[in-house]
Formats: structure tokens, C-alpha cells, sequence
């Protein structure tokens, strides 16, 4: 359970800035939703978070500042999901699960009983125990994201950053992952940030939606405020039009045929 | 559970490794009967005492000449494969072999040097300047692809430094070329110390690759889990908390010291260390934990048993062990293909 607090994080890539001066304070259990078309800073901002990139400005968690720790102090803070993690075929869920205890393993050392029982633990509540001892190439694209999202929750770090989790998922599965997300962060009080491409499920299942374009932010606030049919058409140049569920309040993005000209 | 599973793997591997050794000093174009020399092994041994029919000189051919040379066959193809399994995972490509970052074509060069240009000065030496001339260029050659690499890339994917290793191999290539060209006379020493040989090894170049393959081997053991972090890739084992370029600088140093150690005195015997890690992952799979001990076991026992129809077929003059190690890998390892490829 801790706050992260990001001050004018820059990300340059040669001449070109793919996120400038991003400045955001995200509280203790809060579940930010990265949303924006494709190329406007959102997976810059993640890479950064996750010291993947190198950026300008700083970050800190609870007070601390990231750039003063070690690789392995800060994996020890955040994990990270890439978009497309790249999966080994060849090696079971267990083995894959249990690079996640990485930080806490000596140079020298070797994964000790506490860090098998935690690798136990997770794959028990994400439902995958009967997938232990499978190998990865054997498993479908939903068992892959959860043995991913394992692996990610076995680094037992207060912040977890999630980059388009669903988007090679089938809508059951989205929705499946996303209500595990929202089940783990309940559960342990996670900080969550996540990129997401569907913007009905950005709205429901994030507390707060942080839109950004061309590397600067361009809204931000419940999905009510930030969602409407206005700004995507000028955003990502499309035709909506946004319901508002009358009953529990979802925001219901829905596209509608027809080109909008800027 | 997994543990038992290791041991059993390691039982079988460390099986072949004594069967090699015993099949290796058995059998030979002189010297005693192949069965009495296992027999005169254990009589060998304190305490024990059987007849065997070994006499003194006869020992001598087993001890003198076939042993050093199963020993050294035993180094360098358990270093070669142990170092190519660790090459394959630090840079996440199957093809790569531990001559990758130019310490094979490095030694080539160091060997040429001794024979062409440093003939005069050397010729009246009492030691062979070959394999330390090979062993420096090897280890130069590799510290230039390093600095290369480093220079321009940075990244974590490790593909510049792959690319500076091709750029130094054929520059050392074409300086090798040169110098074989304006001295067609070496010709065929610089050929046959290329194609690679155990024959004529000695207990001396034992000793002399020996502490060199020792201290590679323990490094790269400790880096069993490093390497199964590679698996995921670059920036998926730095986001958990591993130090990567760090760790293959380590990686990569370690395996190269030990495999120009092993080829400046054996020579370049291809095949083995690109082969037996993958015959090894396709048999008892992928994990490093495993698959460096088996790598070094079974590339041991592979090149001695490679040594021995060498020997038998020396008309007019020795296979090269590279030769043969490929004639037979290679069938086996298409064969190992068709009937065990499973996922990717």
C-alpha cells in the first residue's frame, strides 16, 4: 500500500518527445486508467514508471525517490506487465511464476521455501494450480495473461503497472482479467496503473481515467468528466456518441458509423 | 519433486562422463587388450590388488598418451558446451555458439601469427608459443567486440554486440587469409591446428587449460537462475530487479576465458558447443538449472568418445575431431529433432 508521486516525468526517444512533463500524485489503492490514442505517451510513461526508459524528472514512493535505488530495491516497489510479454514456451507456469521472487534472492542465492510457498499462494488464488507444472506454450492466450499477472503479484510490490492487459483477450476474458485486477487490488490495496485501448472498460473498472495525447494530458478525472463524446471525436478523430448508464452510472462509449473531420 | 528429477539427470549424465573416460583409455591402435585396461584401473586403485596382464609399458601407452588426452577431450567438450549453453541464453538465440564473439577466430589468428610472422623469432624455443599466442588474441579479439558493442549500443537485447562479433570475426578472418596467403608454406600446419586435435596432448596441457576451465565453469554455475531470467528477455528481467548488462558482461567474459582456454591448446573443434546444449534441452528440457551441468557432462563425454574412431582411422593421417564430431552429431541431432520437437 503506498502512493506514488511523479514530478514532470519526460520521455524523449532521439528527437522526438513521446511524453512531456506528465506530473500526477496517485494515492494508496487508487486504480488509474491510462487511456489515449495509439502513440500518445501512455506505454512511455508505464516504461518509465518501471525504469525501462530513461526519463527527466522524478518519482517517489511513500517520499522515497526511485533514481537512488538499486534494480533490484525498486522491483521490489513496482512490477510490471509489458503489453506483450515475452513468453517461453518451454518453461512451466511454476518456473515462470517463480522469476517473480527474483528481487528477493541473493546474487549468489537460490529461491528459498518462503519464496515457493508465495509462488504456491499466488498460483492457488489466481486460480492456476492445475496449470503448475504446464509449460507455457501449452496454454491458452487467457492462462497466459493470469500466469503473467502471477507473476507480477509473486514480486509482492505495493505498486503494479499493467500495460493494455486485455488486448489480446476475447471480451469474456477482458472482463475476466480486469475483475481479477480489481479482486487482488481490493484484496491487498495495490496501486494500480494500467493502459487501456477499451474505453467503456477504462471507465467502469478504473477509479480515475488520465487521458493523454501526443505526450501531454489532455483530461483527467472520473470517467464521467473525461469521457465524452466531444473530446474522443477530437482526440482520436471518431464518431461516438456516450451513454450514461441511468441505473448504476457506467459510461458507455459506443462508435458510430460516419468519419469525423477536425 | 523436481529436485529428484535433477538428480537422476545428473546421475545419468555423470554415467556417460565414466563410461567415456573408461571407453576412451581402453581403446587404441597400441597398447594392451581394451578389456584388461578397466581391470588394471581398479588395480590402480589402494588396497586393491587383481593380475591383469598390464605391463609397465603398456600402462604407460594408457597413462601417458590415451589418458591426458580423454582428459583433455573431456575439458574442452564439456567447456564448449557448457559455454555455448550460456552464450545461447544470455543472447536468447539458439544459433549462436561460443565462438560467437570472435574467440575462435581470434585463437585462429594468434595460431597463424606464431606459425607465420613469429617463426623466426620462435623457432628455437623450448615451448610452443601456439597456444599462448592463440589464447591472448583469443581474449583481444573478444575485448574488442565488447568495447565495440558497448560502444553503440547499450541496449538490453545484446544484438549490437552479436553484430560487432561478426564485424571482428571477418576482420580477423581477412587478416588470417592474408598472412596464410603470402605463406602457403604453414599451410597445412595452420590447417590442421584449425580443423582442431586431441592427438599428441599431454598431461602439461592439461594443467594449462585446467584452472582456466575450472573458474569459467564455477561462474557460469552460479549464473544457473541469471540465465533463466533471460528467458523472458532484456527489459522483462530488468523490471525484476536484474542488473542485465552487468550480469552478461559477466556471463559472456566467463565463458570466453574458459573457451579460448580450451582452443589454444585443442585447436577449433566446431560443432560441439552449438550441438549438445540443444540435444541436451531437447532430452531434459530448458531450464539452466539442469541444462548447464548436463551441457558440461554431456559435452564431455560426447568429444571423448569423438576422439576415439580418430585414432583407429589414422590412414594417412588423423581425422580431425571436428570432422568426426560433426559426422556424428549431426545425423543424431536430426534425428533428436524429428522425434522430439515439442512447442517453441
Amino acid at each position: 500500500m503506498s502512493e506514488l508521486t511523479l514530478n514532470g516525468i519526460s520521455v524523449q526517444y532521439g528527437d522526438r518527445t513521446a511524453l512531456r512533463s506528465f506530473s500526477d500524485g496517485v494515492p494508496a489503492g487508487e486504480w488509474v486508467g491510462l487511456i489515449g490514442p495509439n502513440g500518445a505517451g501512455k506505454s512511455s510513461l508505464l516504461r518509465a514508471v518501471a525504469g525501462l526508459v530513461q526519463y527527466g524528472g522524478a518519482m517517489y514512493v511513500d517520499g522515497v525517490d526511485l533514481a537512488g535505488l538499486g534494480d533490484r530495491d525498486r522491483a521490489q516497489q513496482i512490477a510490471y506487465v509489458p503489453q506483450e510479454p515475452l513468453i517461453p514456451g518451454d518453461m512451466t507456469a511454476f518456473e515462470y511464476v517463480l522469476l517473480g521472487r527474483n528481487p528477493y534472492i541473493g546474487y549468489f542465492g537460490g529461491a528459498s521455501r518462503h519464496d515457493r510457498s508465495v509462488v504456491d499462494d499466488v498460483l492457488d488464488r489466481l486460480r492456476l494450480r492445475e496449470f503448475a507444472d504446464r509449460m507455457l506454450g501449452a496454454l491458452s492466450g487467457g492462462e497466459r495473461q493470469r500466469v503473467v499477472l502471477a507473476r507480477a503479484l509473486a514480486q509482492e510490490t505495493p505498486i503494479l503497472l499493467l500495460d493494455e492487459p486485455t488486448s489480446a483477450l476475447d471480451i469474456g476474458h477482458q472482463q475476466q482479467a480486469l475483475e481479477l485486477v480489481t479482486e487482488l487490488r481490493e484484496a491487498q490495496q495495490l496501486t494500480v496503473i494500467s493502459a487501456l485501448h477499451d474505453l467503456t472498460l477504462a471507465g467502469t473498472y478504473t477509479d480515475r481515467l488520465v487521458m493523454l495525447d501526443h505526450g501531454e494530458v489532455i483530461a483527467a478525472g472520473p470517467a464521467r468528466e473525461v469521457l465524452t463524446a466531444e473530446r474522443l471525436g477530437a482526440v482520436y478523430r471518431v464518431c461516438v456518441t456516450v451513454d450514461v448508464d441511468p441505473e448504476d452510472g457506467a459510461v458507455i462509449v459506443v462508435p458510430r458509423r460516419g468519419f469525423l473531420a477536425s | 519433486m523436481a529436485d529428484r528429477t535433477d538428480r537422476w539427470w545428473f546421475g545419468v549424465g555423470a554415467a556417460c562422463v565414466a563410461a567415456a573416460v573408461v571407453l576412451g583409455a581402453s581403446i587404441g591402435p597400441a597398447g594392451p587388450d581394451w578389456w584388461r585396461v578397466p581391470l588394471e584401473f581398479v588395480n590402480r586403485l589402494p588396497l586393491i590388488s587383481i593380475e591383469t596382464g598390464v605391463s609397465e609399458s603398456e600402462w604407460a601407452i594408457v597413462w601417458k598418451i590415451r589418458m591426458p588426452r580423454v582428459v583433455l577431450g573431456g575439458v574442452v567438450g564439456g567447456m564448449l558446451s557448457i559455454a555455448g549453453a550460456s552464450y545461447q541464453g544470455v543472447f536468447r538465440n539458439p544459433l549462436v555458439g561460443p565462438y560467437l564473439l570472435g574467440a575462435a577466430a581470434g585463437a585462429g589468428l594468434g595460431a597463424t601469427l606464431a606459425l607465420t610472422v613469429g617463426r623466426g623469432v620462435t623457432s628455437s624455443w623450448a615451448v610452443d608459443p601456439v597456444p599462448t599466442a592463440a589464447f591472448v588474441v583469443a581474449v583481444a579479439s573478444v575485448m574488442v567486440t565488447y568495447t565495440v558493442g558497448a560502444a553503440f549500443g547499450g541496449d538490453r537485447t545484446g544484438v549490437t554486440l552479436v553484430l560487432a562479433g561478426v564485424a571482428v570475426v571477418s576482420f580477423t578472418s581477412a587478416v588470417q587469409t592474408f598472412l596464410l596467403q603470402r605463406n602457403l608454406e604453414v599451410f597445412r600446419e595452420v590447417f590442421r591446428w584449425i580443423t582442431g586435435s586431441l592427438a599428441n596432448a599431454t598431461w602439461g596441457d592439461v594443467g594449462l587449460v585446467f584452472p582456466y576451465a575450472v573458474v569459467s565453469v564455477v561462474v557460469l554455475l552460479i549464473h544457473r537462475r541469471h540465465l533463466d531470467l533471460f528467458r523472458v528477455g532484456g527489459d522483462e528481467a530488468a523490471t525484476l530487479g536484474m542488473s542485465v548488462a552487468r550480469t552478461r558482461l559477466t556471463i559472456v567474459i566467463a565463458a570466453t576465458l574458459g573457451t579460448a582456454a580450451v582452443v589454444s591448446v585443442s585447436g577449433l573443434i566446431g560443432f560441439v558447443g552449438l550441438i549438445v546444449p540443444h540435444v541436451v534441452r531437447l532430452l531434459a528440457g530448458a531450464g539452466h538449472r539442469r541444462l548447464l551441468p548436463l551441457s558440461l557432462m554431456g559435452g564431455a563425454a560426447f568429444l571423448i568418445l569423438a576422439d576415439i574412431p580418430g585414432r583407429m582411422l589414422s590412414n594417412p593421417a588423423e581425422t580431425p575431431i571436428g570432422v568426426v564430431t560433426a559426422f556424428i552429431g549431426a545425423p543424431f541431432f536430426i534425428y533428436l529433432l524429428r522425434t522430439k520437437r515439442v512447442g517453441a
